[in-house]
This record gives C-alpha cells, structure tokens and sequence, in this order.
C-alpha cells in the first residue's frame, strides 16, 4: 500500500544476511534444497546452511564456472540448489556456464551474487559487480532480482526456490536500511509502489530504493511531487507499471548501483519507448570503473546518494515543461 | 531395446552406427565425422550394455546418466538413442535440419531425453559431478542408484573447467562418477601432441585423485571390462583413457585431421559404407 507518512529507513541488516537466514528456513522445510559456494561461505552467508545441512553444503572451493556447471547437474537431477559467491565472480567467472548449462537447457539453479554493486568498498574494482544485472538480463529465461532491504530479500529468496527456473539474486555487502514492514508480501515480477507523487516517478532497485525515497522527501519540500517505484525485479520487468508512471507523471528517473549500460535503466526506457514516451534520467554509474574508499565516500563520489536522484528529478521535471 | 554382453553382437550393432553416423553427416552436408566414429564403441557399449536405462521410461529416477561432453559428436549418439528407442530412427536424416530434433550440437530442448545440453567443450564433468552427487544425496530413495557416466574429448580437456572438475570429484569422492577420454589423438587444428600435448595424461588424472583405467577403445571386451571396475571403485571416481583412432573404421578417415569437422562428399560416403558393409 502506497503510504505518505515519512519513511523512518531504520538501518537493517545486509541482504546477504538476510539470504543466508532465508536459505536455512528454506533448507528446513524441503530437502530439495542443496547450497554450493567457492570458498566465499562466511561472506555469502551461506555458512549457516553448511552448518545446519552439511550434506546438502558442497564446497566447489575457487572454481566458480565449475560450481555453477556442478549445480546445473545437480538442478538437471531434481534438486533445486543455491550457488553462491560474490556476483562479480559468480557472474563474470561463471557466464558461460550460465548461458550454456543454466539458461539454454532452463535448468532450475538459483544463483546468489553477493557483494554486488560499489557498495563493497575498500576492496575495490576487481570485487565490485557493476555488470551482473546487464549479464543476468541477457541471459533467455532467467527471472533477475534485486532486494531493496532484508525483508524483500527473505521473502524474495522464498519466491525464487518456489519459481522454477534459472533465478539470480543480487545481494550486497553492507548494511542497509530497512524499506519494508516485516509480514510485507511480494510477488515475483510485480513493482511496488512505495510513495505516491504526480510529477515524477523515480524508480529503483537495491540501495538505491532507500535513496530514492530520501530524494523525494527532499522534492516534496520543494514543492516537486514524486512517487517511488521499488523494481525488486529487474526481470521480467513490470511493463504495466512503468507505462502507468508514464502516463500518470509523464517523468522518469530510474537509479541503480549499477552501469547506466545494460541496468534497469536502460530496461525500463525500452518500455517507456515503447508504450508512453516521457522525458527519462538516469542515475547510475558512468562507464567506469570505481576505486577503493568506504561504501560511503564511493556512494558520494559516484553519484549514488539521495541527492544525486533528486538533482536528475528536477532536471527530468525541468524537461517536461 | 535388447540388451547385450555378448561382443560380436555389440560389434554388430557398432558396425551399424558407424554406417548411420557416415550417412547423416553426408546428408548433412555438415559435421564431425572423426569423433563419431572414434566414440563408437565406447557409446554403443555403454547404452547396449552398461547403463541401467530404460527408453521407455526416459524420466526414470534411478536411470544413470549420459553426458556426451564433447557434443560435436552427437551423430553417433543420436544413431544409438535412435536405436535404443528414444526417439526416431526415420528423422536421424534430418540431422542440422530446420526444426530436427537433431540438433547440431545436443540440445534437450529439442530431444529431452538427453541428459544436458552440450557443444561448448569443457563443461560436461562438471554436470557429471552435479547429478553424481544428487543420487548421492538421494540414497535408499528413488534417484539414489543413478551413476554418472560422461564422455570428454580428448582435445577438450584443454579447458581448464576439466581441471576444476576432476579436483572436484576425488576431493568430494564422486565414486559414482565415470570420465571416459576419447583419446584419439586429433584435434580441429592438427594433431593433440602438437596443439597443446596432454602426456602424460594417466599420470594427471592419477595426480588429480582419480581411478584410471587405461584401455584400447575399440576393444569391446576391454571396454566391458573397465566399465565393470568402474563400478566396483569405492571412494574415488574413475577416468578410462580409451585409446582410440579418429575416424576409426573407415580408412581414409582414420588418423586424418581433415575428417574431424568434415561432412564426406557423396563419393567418400559410398567408399566409407562399403567398407563398413
């Protein structure tokens, strides 16, 4: 339900976390499930799972191609396995085992890329993930999701063992904070409207959702009515509501912590050519490469703060006029 | 289907498919006739006599599993399955066809019983490993008795994911798992030892923990033979380094490079089946 009381956006826990507590429920309640990693289990947060169901663990150690070719095999037999690792890793190291034994033969694994994003900080370039969602939409068949904060993420774990197909699900490192209610529900391939605003739609996805609704606190002030879209999938994408925003604010600015290439962004704009052109921004990163700092000072420096989505709204409202 | 142990009756059959393997790459146009007919013994050995499976019942939990990792040689598979009763001997002409269910590299989508998807080299261990340790993990239920048995190239195990796999493997001890090596010597671009030499291979395999058997592929008693000490090996999975000849059967192919991704032309199709009349 769409609400106008000012978010709190208490700080919550990191999603990885949070699919790390999902996999062990899930783990509970059917024996189908099977975890992999690649020497990443205390990072991943896989290493509960391992604890709780040593038998359904298999540790690839670093190899993660093979870990994804091994948990095609496994979701080829019947089960529906989890393999997780850093999304850079999981997603660059593994592509082609994702597009020749996951997404061609629509197989059932579910890949878990944490760390995603700048957001991992000090380690810098060679760990940040900043393609996984261009690479992970490429890929035929595939259902991309992306959580906004530890509650989307448990539940949208649930969702994606209970889907079957090839899944990815993007996590990050830090801490992040809480956008939604516990008892909240999501459904797979549907957007959730966060605020509701008449002059501009920003729409989101992971970290960024938080921001934006920051951004539009700060818009309402200035008298700019802006509503928020969270895309917790990125694919299939919610066609219907990004035409609806279209028509009913007639602005667009879609953010990520991801390249603008190949984002939600450039998604999103497809549609919106598509069904109901409007003036469109983007906020993302600009065809680089970060470096190494804080999850913070990165934030600042590239652009990726409340501020920078509020400064695209009133360049994007600036341009309907 | 009826299965066998008897040799000359699996020679029979052998015979057969590497006649069907020269007419659908020649009705092709297009193929790799070479790792076909290296592979054939090793193939029809192991879905006419080793493999619990049931074509009938292609779904079957407790079925073990067919990996045919180098995919380019999907002629001799797809003219076994089709002798098996998996799908139609009558369509095998229509091999790389618009809409053949014979695909040019094997594709479940279009032939689902098939056990994966293959064609980009290095990938198949890995798959091997996956269903291996699900019947593992499915012990004393349905699926539980499933062995994995997964055909390489020996050109293909350049791929470093071969590597990855085979350290996989002994250290989670797949014993349930069997890795044949169709070694016969040749590659797109030349010979093995001149490309990127494998040797010594037994010794790798061995050094990476595994079983290995070493045995001359188009002997279908040798063949029967390490197939039945594969499946008695406890603890450890099991490599056979079948010796083979590229285009064996078939004289002007044999030992040729040419043959590894060559369709023959009508003339050597004719010369080919006579010889293996």
């Amino acid at each position: 339900m769409p609400t106008q009381t000012k978010y709190a956006l208490p700080l919550g826990a990191a999603t990885r976390e949070a699919f790390g507590k999902a996999l062990v429920e899930l783990g509970r309640t059917n024996p189908n499930i099977v975890a992999l990693d690649a020497d990443l289990s205390k990072s991943t947060y896989t290493a509960g799972f391992a604890k709780e169901f040593p038998d359904r663990f298999i540790e690839c150690g670093i190899a993660e191609a093979n870990m994804i070719a091994i948990g095609a095999g496994l979701a080829s037999a019947g089960k529906i396995p989890f393999a997780a690792s850093f999304s850079v890793f999981a997603m660059n190291k593994g592509f082609e085992q994702l597009r020749v034994t996951v997404a061609y033969p629509s197989v059932n694994l579910k890949v878990v890329g944490t760390h995603s994003g700048i957001s991992i900080g000090e380690d810098g370039p060679s760990q940040m993930s900043v393609e996984d969602l261009s690479l992970a939409c490429s890929l035929p068949g595939f259902t991309v999701i992306s959580p906004a904060d530890e509650i989307a993420m448990i539940e949208l774990v649930k969702l994606a063992a209970a889907h079957v197909g090839p899944v990815f699900i993007r996590a990050g490192r830090p801490k992040v904070a809480r956008v939604y209610e516990a008892g909240r529900t999501f459904k797979i391939g549907e957007s959730i409207e966060l605020l509701e605003g008449s002059d501009v739609t920003l729409m989101a996805t992971g970290l960024l959702v938080a921001e934006s609704i920051r951004a539009a606190e700060a818009l309402e002030a200035e008298g700019i009515s802006a509503g928020v879209i969270d895309f917790h999938t990125i694919k299939p994408l919610d066609r219907e509501a990004i035409a609806r925003a279209a028509r009913e604010t007639g602005a667009i600015v879609v953010s990520e912590e991801h390249l603008v290439d190949g984002g939600l962004g450039v998604r999103v704009a497809q549609v919106v050519a598509e069904m109901h052109p409007v003036p469109m921004e983007f906020v993302g990163i600009q065809n680089t490469y970060a470096e190494s700092a804080t999850p913070e000072q990165l934030l600042d420096k590239y652009g990726l703060l409340a501020r920078d989505v509020a400064a695209a709204a009133r360049r994007v409202v600036q341009r309907k006029r | 289907m009826q299965k066998t142990s008897d040799v000359a009756q699996l020679a029979a059959i052998t015979k057969r498919m590497r006649r069907t393997v020269i007419e659908m790459i020649t009705e092709a146009g297009s193929g790799h006739p070479g790792g076909s007919l290296s592979a054939a013994e090793i193939v029809t050995t192991l879905f006419f006599d080793v493999l619990r499976h049931d074509p009938d019942n292609p779904q079957w939990p407790d079925r073990d599993r067919f990996i045919l990792s180098k995919g380019h040689c999907c002629p001799i598979l797809y003219a076994v399955m089709a002798e098996c009763g998996y799908c139609p001997k009558d369509k095998l002409m229509t091999l790389r066809k618009l809409g053949s269910i014979y695909q040019g590299h094997p594709d479940v989508r279009f032939l689902p019983s098939l056990e994966a998807s293959t064609g980009s080299l290095g990938l198949g261990l890995s798959l091997g490993i996956g269903m291996s340790l699900a019947a593992r993990l499915n012990k004393g239920k349905p699926g539980g008795k499933s062995r994995s048995y997964v055909v390489l190239g020996d050109g293909e195990i350049q791929e470093g994911q071969i590597w990855e796999a085979a350290m996989a493997a002994a250290f989670l001890h797949v014993d349930n798992l069997v890795a044949i090596v169709d070694y016969n010597q040749i590659q797109l671009d030349g010979f093995v030892k001149d490309i990127m030499s494998l040797e010594p291979l037994a010794d790798k395999w061995r050094g990476f923990g595994w079983h290995v058997i070493e045995a001359y592929g188009h002997d279908i008693a040798a063949l029967q033979n390490a197939f039945g000490e594969a499946s008695s090996m406890q603890g450890k999975p099991t490599c056979i380094l079948a010796h083979t000849i590229k285009g064996k059967g078939v004289s002007f192919m044999e030992n040729n490079p040419k043959f590894h991704g060559t369709a023959p032309t009508r003339e050597e199709c004719a010369k080919a089946l006579q010889e293996l009349a």
